[in-house]
């Protein structure tokens, strides 16, 4: 018999006798859950209903997670603020990938590019001063930026830069962690890319006395320019 | 008395004297209940979410055979090769010989609770790997040839200062007090490591079995970059870690990091489903899951504590136990320290060889009220003790609750015998503590209530 096989049958012949459903008293009793579908909604953070309200959301969140947000009203403001960011940081070289936000964006730019959706050196985009990706959605209740290995140039692409540069439209800006599940499954159903990835805020890590230091691993800097 | 309860009583009277380590652990601590208090509050209902939040892992845990099936269906579908290892000395025969095959030189490591569990780390170095730790507190402790700590914060009994001199030492860096520079330093070291790393192991923290996925929860980057660059990863996982849908993590992510590190969402939550998918251009050309059993179905067998495979190891029960704040991660001598470990580590190892960390608490139930998914750990540590007692009774203490109960039955032999107690009472102080006292080991760091000079029936007599 495989490991596989012995396994399973340790576990099936364990779940034999019932257990107890959680906050029940009576051992005895049924195993009858009480949750819904749309609870969870009801448990989470409250998000407000309007377009206004959400942006305003993620921006509180930026703020406490010291990512950079900016609301732009149109897609030129988008570029002119990108280009103005890796003039003052001095960028020399920059990782992307193809697509319709970001294909302009870098044009722009003028300067040398990489592109991480097609076969490159890890050496190279180690070198690059900044990663500029799209992103799936923006997730208003957390401050939180959704990439895939299809929608944001592979996986590397958005932690080994210094400085991720996440370019996204207003009607990306979901409401909550359930909604932005929900998208998901809708956009991929059947077929999900082998990396989906919740960023939020800059890479941190507290692990000496507890004392928050941005840029551990990934970047130091995570800007959002939304439009 | 076995080696393992004496290590701990030895070690615990230690730390409880340590003050300085003591009060490193109550600063950290203290910042985390601060921070996660905070957002507990912001959630509209934490405590009905904390219900649905055990429902969903009721409902994984006691389908298991069906949800795990299910997971290993969707991951096999797209490529990924599955292992099962009944045993930890299994998962390791599995994960030595992926290396071997890959003629891997060099193995970079994100935390993994799992990896500890098994000692992975001492089996890859004997066989002649160089495995790094790439969490900061995990890299920090591995230089120091240390256990973790804490199942979440692992360096947190250490100052910068200690951290410093232990870069200077073993990596040859400059002196600092900062915590930036000293992340920097790590920083540094680590990043060539991703980039001419061979395999990359992560551990998971939780398995989605609807669209055959682990999830991996973490702040630094490390683990992102673990998956992203060497050309193997691999996952190792215990079979609790199932949940059956992936809406379910629009639950647990943000209430694990609430309730561990007191965050509304950790930095990274990153699922993997597959190696290198066709039109990929980058991410392991293999990937590895390796579910790991190791006793996890003995804990399940026992369907009055099978709620102990809910955990989603967030920490939190350590953070708020009375023991843990006064003994410290490393007097348990266990992976999991804190409740959590003192409920599973009999199951995963020797009831009676760790049936002493069931007794070293003061039941205040602290971990039951923090734990996000509602484990009833304080009643498992009592479960733990009477399981213990009925497999191996003590024949003294047999005796003496029966005498307890002859006596306690007969009223006017237990009238007898109050002089005697209040006698008793004043003389006991002459040799409190010392070899002649019978019960030194209870009185040695307890006072008992001294007795009424008139107890309440004598009150209540002299009423009427």
């Amino acid at each position: 018999m495989s490991e596989r096989e012995k396994i399973l049958g340790r576990i099936r012949e364990a779940l034999s006798v019932p257990a107890p459903v959680p906050g029940s008293h009576d051992h005895q009793a049924p195993p009858v859950l009480q949750h819904r579908d749309d609870d969870v909604t009801r448990w989470l953070p409250a998000v407000g209903d309007t377009p206004e309200e959400r942006v305003e959301r993620f921006r509180a969140n930026a703020i406490e997670l010291r990512a950079d947000f900016h609301f732009f009203d149109t897609r030129e403001e988008a570029g002119a603020k990108l280009l103005e960011i890796a003039t003052a940081a001095g960028w020399k070289k920059v990782a992307s990938h193809r697509g319709d936000l970001t294909d302009g964006a870098c044009a722009a730019l003028g300067l040398p590019l990489l592109r991480t959706d097609e076969p490159y050196d890890v050496h190279a985009l180690e070198a690059c001063d900044a990663g500029i990706t799209e992103c799936d959605a923006l997730v208003a209740q957390t401050g939180t930026v959704i990439v895939t290995s299809r929608s944001a140039g592979g996986r590397a692409l958005s932690v080994l830069p210094p400085h991720h540069v996440v370019l996204a439209r207003r009607e990306q800006l979901v409401r909550d962690l359930p909604a932005a599940f929900a998208l998901l499954k809708e956009n991929y159903a059947g077929n999900f890319p082998s990396f989906m990835s919740l960023i939020t805020g800059p890479s941190r890590t507290g692990d000496i006395e507890r004392i928050l230091v941005l840029g551990a691993h990934g970047p130091k800097k995570l800007t959002i320019l939304c439009f | 008395m076995s080696a393992p309860s004496v290590d701990f009583k030895k070690d615990a009277e230690r730390i409880t004297h340590d003050l300085r380590q003591r009060g490193l652990i109550q600063t950290a601590l203290k910042k985390y209940e601060v921070q996660r208090n905070a957002k507990t509050a912001a959630y509209q209902d934490w405590q009905s979410a904390r219900q649905t939040a055990a429902e969903t892992k009721w409902e994984a845990i006691n389908h298991l055979d069906k949800y795990l099936l299910e997971f290993v269906e969707k991951l096999e579908a797209r490529g990924t090769h599955v292992h099962w290892a009944s045993t930890a000395e299994q998962a390791r025969d599995i994960i030595l010989n992926i290396v071997r095959q890959k003629n891997a030189h060099s193995i970079i490591k994100s935390k993994a609770m799992t990896a500890e569990e098994i000692h992975l780390n001492d089996a890859l170095e004997k066989a002649g790997f160089e495995v790094v730790e790439s969490d900061l507190g995990e890299y920090i402790v591995q230089l120091r040839h240390e256990a973790p700590y804490h199942i979440v914060f692992p360096a947190m009994h250490l100052t910068r200062g200690e951290i410093s001199e232990l870069f200077e030492r073993e990596l040859g860096s400059a002196p600092t007090d900062n915590p930036e520079e000293l992340t920097m330093i790590a920083r540094r070291a680590l990043r060539q490591k991703y980039i001419t790393a061979d395999v990359g192991i992560t551990g998971t923290n939780f398995a989605i079995a609807e669209t055959g996925m682990i999830s991996i929860t973490e702040n630094e980057g490390n683990a992102r970059l673990t998956a992203a660059l060497p050309r193997t990863m691999i996952s190792l996982l215990g079979i609790e870690k199932v949940l059956p849908r992936l809406e379910d993590l629009a639950l647990f992510l943000p209430m694990l990091a609430t309730a561990g590190a007191g965050q509304a969402i950790t930095c990274y939550n990153s699922l993997y489903g597959g190696p290198r998918q066709p039109g990929e251009s980058d991410g392991p050309e293999d990937f590895h899951v390796v579910l790991l059993d190791n006793k996890r179905t003995h804990l399940l067998a026992d369907a009055e504590q099978r709620d102990a495979l809910h955990c989603i190891r967030c920490g939190a029960c350590l953070n708020v136990c009375p023991i843990y704040r006064n003994v410290g991660g490393h007097t348990y001598g266990t992976t999991y320290q804190g409740p959590i470990g003192s409920v599973i580590t009999p199951h995963l190892r020797n009831l009676q060889t760790w049936k002493h960390l069931s007794m070293a608490s003061s039941l205040c139930g602290a971990c039951t009220e923090t734990c996000p998914v509602k484990i009833n750990l304080h009643h498992h540590l009592l479960q733990n003790r009477r399981n213990a007692i009925a497999q191996k009774p003590v024949w003294w203490e047999k005796i003496a609750f029966k005498g307890f109960a002859f006596l306690m039955n007969r009223p006017r032999l237990f009238e007898l015998t109050k002089p005697f107690a209040r006698l008793g009472q004043k003389l006991h102080p002459l040799i409190k503590g010392t070899r002649l006292d019978p019960a030194r080991v209870w009185t040695k760091t307890r006072e008992l209530p001294e007795l009424a000079p008139e107890s309440f029936k004598e009150l209540w007599r002299a009423r009427r």
